[in-house]
């Protein structure tokens, strides 16, 4: 307690600041230890295992923010209500200038840190490799050029693959080897689609007339899901299925298998391209 | 003043008659059918408008001329038409007399701001049925209660309704009923323009309505161009309907611009602003600048769908690029149009029922500025997955995280004012508390997004429809409740029962909660928007949803039953002042005169000097000789 012109007040501060630490000290642990190992994506991938990290570190930065708020003004609604029904003046205080002065660094170091942090994890590590990159990558993993290259179509109302280095062939099922950098090359035959690979850590726009690219390094084996994350019309929430992630022998049989489906029909698919121009649907419904 | 004594009324019948809004219907639905068959004789001889299954060109017509016919039915071509034939410069005005004024074209600010609030409550109410009828949808994971063309159209129909009514939200019954009074102004700068803006917003609530009847809209608030240029007649009301609210939203802009730049009454410096005038100033700064972009981009996709352009098609040499690039660069200044008047809602409450100062004014105005200009560099973070430049990644990540730099500032100012004071927990003051608890967790929500790695999973999922309803709803919404309890007293001059007033906020507060917070987690599971169908694995979460936002749909009935309760049944005349507020709009009397003050007031001190002793009273209101200058 300390005293001013004969009234004693609390030392409020410092009470909401102890009330804090102890909730944070509680909070970041079971956060990184309980929380992190179930915050999306699951890791099958490299670059979805970088994303679930930056989702930890993010959720362990951002709640005791909250929380420093949350305890002040859940502190303030008990310790400066007024009891009584008639209306008292408070203290006539307008500013301080000190305190207005550590939040703006603290603020802007807090900012400032998010983003270099963000920034570096993008392009020099392997976080935003999962993320559509357009046509000219920034974030290239390591032998990016060797790359298996699987071109992702997107249409009203399906998903298909085509596999260059295989002939060219498409199906409508997708396999990808373990442990291999994989390049899907995104595009759309129509409107604009966008696939989301969720376990694999993969998002990418298709855009009719670009070739959108996302990198990704399957950790191991199993089954994936697949989504269209951007409104296509009609049978958008239709656009669901599984893709699976192989072992390297096995995705070797089972592209020789899809080669061999194909043979009759990969003469009728228009050539291999990394977009394509199909004549556009007006007001088709 | 009291208002001039009426001669002896016509009866209601024939008071039906002459420029009012049944006129301005009638003339809508006659130019509608003109505009159509015009359209249809354009069309012949282009085979691309008669091979489809509707003519275009004659749909955008009708609704052209139709909206021509509703305000000139409203009277809009009389002053013009007056001064042409060589009129005195005089506008017939509806400012005093009886209730009919609210259906016309009246140019007193006042009667402007609560057609404002009726004519956007009432669009705002059926937006939010939207929202019940696709959460009854989702009650399983298959599609059940709608055909998917209708769920998607009353996707649509939510997302467009509601942003286009939440951005007239606060501006349009709040600002221009209070900023005049606030600054110690008699009326607005452009009083026809003023109502110009508000018969436009039912013109394009209609508009955006009728795509019912025309095939739907299948592509969300967003209307992504590719997927728009397929779209049945449907589309064309949504791009009509956002024309029509984009002119609105300008006009609104530079007319509250104009209003607070050069009519504040003398003594009303910049540093005795109230802080919500400053809001609403940024945000028509946004307005001004925004908007007329969402023009550009609806006339393309217009001219793509009527004409027969391709600036969204790859396949003809156009980009659909160019397309979410215009849509954003109004988009993201649009998502602040809709917070900023909520910021300034929450910290003119604050003040009020803390007993204190506004702590800390001038950083206040630096984060609404800081807002505004950094909210037009930071659109390309909705394209971070589109295949845009990739190097420019990082530069879109730290404007958008540099955001969040002034609009903590928001937060500090609610933290130095709640500081020691003396709260009181009125209604609106439950409100504006929520907000800050609503809006702390939408704004670190963002954050995620704002993540590159991060926004690879919560890009285009639920997590992001959670983000912007905890920033749209539980902010902006928020907020416009709490205004709604703290000043309708003063706009109707009747009291709101405080106990339903108090109901309604905690069934709209925990259930606003339960609703949204669990989205979060749809978004992390690979759940992603606007889908009917879902994984069989989420079901529970989505009955969950839906219970909850049933009893928010439940909450609203509550509101209005208090409305009509308070207003029509009880009619309990409030007090001149019932909050004890300094608030210059506080001191006029109710009902507020239909020019505000006898004289210009000359305001002699700041609003929020709560507990400063010896403070002089807000303004002199029969200023006889200048006070001294200075404080």
């Amino acid at each position: 307690m300390t005293t001013i012109a004969g009234e004693r007040i609390p030392r409020h501060g410092s009470r909401i600041i102890a009330i804090w630490l102890v909730l944070t000290a509680i909070s970041v642990p079971l956060i990184v230890l309980v929380l992190g190992p179930h915050l999306p994506p699951p890791n099958m991938t490299v670059e979805s295992a970088d994303q679930r990290n930056a989702n930890i570190v993010m959720t362990a930065l951002l709640v005791p923010i909250a929380l420093l708020v949350l305890v002040y003004f859940i502190y303030s609604f008990v310790f400066f209500r007024e009891t009584s029904d008639a209306i008292v003046d408070g203290p006539p205080i307008k500013g301080h200038a000190g305190a207005q002065l550590l939040w703006i660094v603290v603020t802007s170091a807090i900012v400032l840190a998010l983003a270099v942090w963000g920034s570096y994890t993008l392009i020099a590590g392997a976080h935003g490799a999962g993320g559509g990159q357009g046509p000219d990558p920034a974030a290239k993993p390591p032998g990016y050029q060797h790359a298996l290259p699987v071109q992702v179509i997107g249409q009203q109302w399906d998903w298909t693959f085509r596999y260059p280095t295989y002939g060219g062939i498409e199906t409508r099922d997708l396999a990808i080897p373990d442990h291999t950098l994989v390049a899907f090359h995104v595009t759309s035959i129509d409107v604009t689609h966008s696939f989301w690979a969720y376990e694999l850590g993969v998002k990418a726009d298709a855009v009719p007339g670009v070739d959108n690219i996302a990198y990704v390094n399957p950790r191991h084996t199993g089954f994936f899901q697949i989504r269209c994350a951007e409104l296509c019309g009609l049978w958008h929430g239709h656009m669901a299925k599984k893709g699976r992630v192989l072992a390297a022998p096995a995705f070797q049989a089972w592209i020789a298998a899809a080669q061999k489906q194909n043979a009759s029909i990969v003469k009728y698919l228009p050539k291999y391209s990394r977009v394509y121009y199909p004549l556009p649907l007006r007001r088709a419904g | 003043m009291s208002a001039t004594p009426i001669a002896a009324q016509p009866p209601v019948w024939r008071r039906l008659i002459g420029f009012n809004m049944l006129t301005g219907l009638v003339l809508g639905i006659g130019g509608w059918f003109l505009g159509a068959w015009i359209g249809g004789q354009m069309a012949v001889g282009h085979p691309y408008l008669q091979g489809t299954d509707q003519n275009d060109v004659g749909i955008y017509m009708g609704y052209l001329f139709g909206v021509i016919g509703f305000l000139v039915g409203l009277g809009f071509a009389n002053y013009p038409i007056g001064r042409l034939l060589g009129r005195p410069p005089t506008l017939r005005q509806h400012e005093t007399g009886s209730w009919t004024r609210y259906f016309r074209l009246c140019t007193d600010h006042k009667v402007v701001g609560i057609q404002y609030l009726f004519g956007v409550g009432i669009f705002f109410f059926i937006g939010g049925l939207n929202a019940m009828l696709m959460r009854t949808e989702l009650l399983r994971p298959v599609e059940q209660a709608w055909p998917a063309s209708q769920y998607l159209t009353l996707v649509s129909l939510h997302g467009t309704m509601m942003i286009m009514m939440t951005s007239a939200f606060i501006l349009g019954p709040f600002g221009n009923y209070f900023v005049p009074i606030m600054i110690g102004a008699r009326r607005m700068a452009f009083p026809r323009i003023e109502a110009l803006t508000f018969w436009l917003v039912p013109a394009a609530g209609l508009i955006l309505l009728s795509a019912i009847a025309f095939g739907g809209i299948a592509t969300g608030w967003t209307g992504y161009a590719p997927l728009a240029d397929e779209g049945r007649a449907g589309m064309d009301a949504y791009v009509m309907s956002f024309i029509l609210i984009a002119i609105s939203l300008t006009l609104v802009g530079l007319n509250l611009m104009a209003t607070i730049l050069t009519m504040r009454a003398p003594g009303m410096s910049w540093t005795r602003l109230p802080i919500f005038v400053w809001s609403v100033l940024a945000t028509s700064i946004l307005q001004a600048l925004a908007a007329p972009v969402l023009v550009a981009a609806m006339a393309m996709v217009l001219m793509d769908r009527a004409a027969n352009t391709s600036f969204f098609l790859a396949s003809a040499g156009g980009s659909q690029y160019l397309y979410e690039n215009l849509f954003w660069f109004f988009g993201h200044p649009e998502v602040y149009i809709l917070a900023l008047p909520g910021f300034g809602i929450v910290l003119e409450l604050l003040p009020v029922f803390a007993r204190k100062p506004l702590w800390g004014y001038r950083l206040a105005v630096a984060g609404m500025l800081g807002v505004t200009l950094l909210s037009f560099m930071v659109w390309q973070h909705h394209l971070f997955v589109s295949g845009m430049n990739a190097g420019l990644r990082p530069f879109y990540m730290l404007t958008t995280e540099l955001i969040s730099i002034p609009t903590g500032f928001i937060f500090l100012i609610a933290i130095g004012t709640l500081w020691r004071a003396r709260i009181r927990f009125t209604v609106p003051m439950l409100f504006a508390l929520a907000f800050f608890f609503n809006f702390l967790i939408g704004g670190l929500s963002g954050v995620f997004l704002s993540d590159v790695p991060s926004d690879v999973t919560t890009h285009g999922s639920y997590f992001v429809m959670a983000h912007f309803h905890y920033t749209i709803v539980g902010g902006l919404v928020f907020a416009f409740f709490g205004a709604v309890y703290y000043w309708l007293p003063k706009m109707l001059g009747f009291e709101l029962n405080e106990t339903l007033g108090k109901i309604h906020f905690w069934l709209f507060f925990v259930f606003f909660n339960l609703t949204f917070f669990p989205l979060f987690a749809a978004g992390f599971l690979d759940m992603p928007r606007r889908v009917s169908t879902y994984a069989p694995s989420l079901q529970t979460l989505n009955i969950f949803v839906s219970a909850s936002a049933y009893v928010i749909g439940l909450s609203m009935l509550i509101f209005i039953a208090n409305l009509v309760w308070s207003l029509v049944f009880v009619r309990q005349p409030a007090a001149e002042n019932p909050w004890a507020s300094r608030g210059l709009e506080w001191q006029v009397p109710t009902p507020v005169p239909v020019s505000n003050f006898d004289r210009v007031p000359v305001i002699t001190s700041g609003p929020y000097e709560y507990g400063v002793p010896n403070a002089p009273p807000v303004a002199d209101f029969a200023p006889g000789a200048l006070p001294a200058a200075g404080s």
